[in-house]
């Protein structure tokens, strides 16, 4: 606990003594560690569970499949079939939810800025809600689709709805006010959350407890043509993230800022929203909601390594996927052979982590 | 070369430029002065792009700027604005960093290019501080040293390149204020065009080339200070009486007349 408080009263002081203020290369040196950490991580969320299978094992049957040999039957499914994609859609999901954050962040100019502000999260939640709760379309039914196929889709397509909408509401005349776009999320937001709550209440207590579950997020449905569902949005998402750093460095100074120093202000704006409708959408779709990481990872890295996007995003991304995997290895572990829903566990860990930081760095963080 | 041709800006019914045309040349320096809401700002924004006109262009070298990519326009002009607020803790160093975004500068130079800018605002040593945590008055230097970042890492010439600043020394304490616009200057005596909204006269006076003077989205006076500062004219603008006098150099003097305080009446100062 001592050796924890003073690492990190070390870390406070060196941010603001970095005399030189060019924070680029402890930044690059917190990135190499995060993949350190992000491999040891997998390996260990391929050994955690109820059935134990020791690291030599995990080692010795991925070896064995990437050869073609034959592995253990019960390890191989185990390891392949149930926590290989756990542990993939973890770091997918980890990822898309933390970079979702930062980009919104410094689209908004706001550092409380979140997915789930401009409707992405209520959007999806309400679409997913009104699949539980009212069955899917008859005409889906007759093509074979059940509610487990059903629900990704159906909350994907709520968040990019959703999204579009408010783009489209705050556009005028070619140029989208971000204002706009935060008070109208503000709103849809209530209104899908009233929408919700309706549905809610008339649920039956199967569905109560289906929606429970979803609410508060868990990677217990992984499999891999999940992960590959997502795979094509994300992707893409994570790749549009990185061209558009610079352009939403240019954007933290402001819009007319941002203009001045040579930034393509509109595009920038469109294909951060694309992004963050695209990365956390398939998120969401595929392990419901899980809050707080898109607004505290982002957070604690900036501290750290500074607000330049070029190295956060990249950090966040790391940062997002090691948490996510250790909050999922803890809810898969801490009450097996049941699961504690993945979204109490991030809250549990992260929130007082949180306040510890905010308590601690009292007027350093303005918004 | 940047030229308003016939602009006008209006939001709703109230214009806020009316019809006002203007070339700036290089190798210039510029101010315009005005009572508040005299559309001195707004004037500025035409002629960086960030403002549409409502009616006519502004032209770059002879180009409607409207139709120019972001990133050509801020390799021949760099601005000041009027606000800086940052909501994220960046350093000074970072910040002054941002005016080198779109350049291919290498990781030397740029070191060497932010602590230049730094110094010449005096704030070397200030490189790992805080963004968030000074003043405004040295946010607001930072902020030019971000600009002249920009400036001096764009290939183009000087004698194209331009300055704008939007009240520079508005939160600057009098050294700071002579000192920004000793760059100012210094920048147009290299040949660029440097145009800037100032509220003290006589700093104006003492800097600019030609002063624009204006009220109510015109231009009243367009001339070297000696010409456009009389009396007559900058108390029709401020509603304020002037006494204008000349200094040994024969450069303009502009102070105030007695201020009669009468607790009941407005304030009427002519």
């Amino acid at each position: 606990m001592i050796l924890w408080r003073d690492l990190n009263q070390a870390m406070i002081l060196s941010m603001l003594r970095a005399s030189d203020g060019d924070r680029s290369s402890r930044a690059l040196i917190v990135i190499g560690a995060l993949i350190v950490l992000l491999v040891v991580m997998s390996i260990f969320s391929l050994t955690a569970g109820a059935v134990g299978i020791s690291t030599s094992d995990v080692f010795q049957t991925l070896a064995l499949e990437l050869v073609g040999g034959e592995a253990d039957q019960t390890s191989s499914l185990v390891v392949l079939g149930i926590r290989a994609p756990r542990t993939v859609l973890g770091i997918l999901v980890g990822a898309s939810l933390a970079v979702g954050g930062a980009v919104m962040q410094s689209l908004f100019r706001n550092p409380l800025a979140d997915p789930g502000l401009v409707g992405v999260s209520s959007g999806a939640a309400l679409a997913a809600v009104t699949v539980i709760v009212l069955g899917i379309p008859a005409p889906l039914i007759a093509l074979g689709a059940t509610e487990f196929d059903a629900l990704p889709f159906a909350a994907f397509a709520g968040a990019l709805i959703t999204t579009f909408s408010l783009y489209i509401i705050a556009t005028r005349s070619g140029r989208t006010s971000t204002a706009t776009m935060l008070l109208a999320g503000i709103a849809i937001a209530a209104l899908s959350g009233a929408a919700t709550g309706v549905l809610v209440f008339v649920a039956d207590d199967q569905q109560l407890r289906d929606l429970t579950f979803w609410s508060l997020g868990s990677l217990a449905g992984a499999t891999w043509p999940r992960v590959s569902a997502i795979l094509p949005f994300i992707v893409p998402g994570f790749i549009t993230a990185g061209l558009m750093a610079h352009g939403l460095n240019g954007l933290l100074l402001g819009e007319a800022q941002a203009f001045q120093t040579g930034i393509n202000v509109q595009r920038v704006k469109f294909l951060a929203i694309v992004m963050v409708a695209l990365a956390v959408g398939a998120s969401v779709a595929v392990s419901g909601v899980i809050g707080f990481v898109g607004i505290v990872v982002p957070h604690i890295l900036r501290l750290m390594i500074g607000p330049d996007n070029r190295y956060l995003l990249p950090a966040c991304a790391l940062t997002g996927a090691n948490l996510l995997l250790a909050a999922d290895i803890v809810s898969r572990t801490i009450v097996a052979p049941a699961e504690l829903p993945i979204g109490i566990v991030t809250a549990i860990l992260g929130g007082p982590f949180f306040l510890y930081l905010l308590l601690r760095q009292k007027g350093l963080v303005d918004v | 070369m940047f030229e308003l041709n016939d602009v006008t800006v209006a939001f709703g019914r109230s214009v806020i430029v009316e019809q006002t045309s203007r070339r700036f040349e290089n190798n210039r320096f510029t101010a315009i002065v005005g009572p508040n809401g005299a559309g001195k700002s707004t004037l500025l924004k035409l002629l960086t792009g960030e403002l549409k006109p409502t009616c006519g262009c502004v032209l770059f070298n002879d180009l409607d700027i409207a139709g120019q990519p972001a990133h050509l326009l801020a390799g021949y002009r760099a601005v000041l604005s009027q606000s800086n607020h940052l909501s994220f803790p960046f350093s000074v160093y970072e910040v002054t960093g941002l005016g080198l975004q779109g350049a291919a500068v290498d990781r030397k130079s740029r070191s060497r290019l932010i602590r230049q800018a730094l110094e010449g605002v005096e704030l070397s040593g200030y490189e790992g501080r805080l963004y968030q945590q000074l003043s405004g008055g040295e946010q607001q230097r930072v902020q030019l040293a971000r600009v002249l970042c920009q400036l001096e890492a764009s290939a183009a010439p000087d004698d194209k390149k331009f300055l704008f600043l939007d009240e520079p020394i508005s939160s600057l304490d009098v050294r700071h204020q002579i000192k920004t616009l000793q760059i100012a200057k210094q920048y147009s005596r290299q040949g660029l065009g440097v145009v800037a909204v100032l509220h003290d006269l006589n700093l104006a006076a003492r800097f600019a080339d030609e002063v624009i003077v204006m009220r109510f989205g015109k231009c009243v006076a367009d001339a070297a200070p000696k010409q456009a500062f009389t009396e007559d004219t900058l108390e029709y603008v401020f509603e304020v009486g002037f006494e204008v006098s000349a200094d040994s150099e024969d450069r303009v003097r502009v102070s105030l007349r007695d201020i009669i305080e009468t607790p009941d009446a407005p304030l009427r100062l002519i």
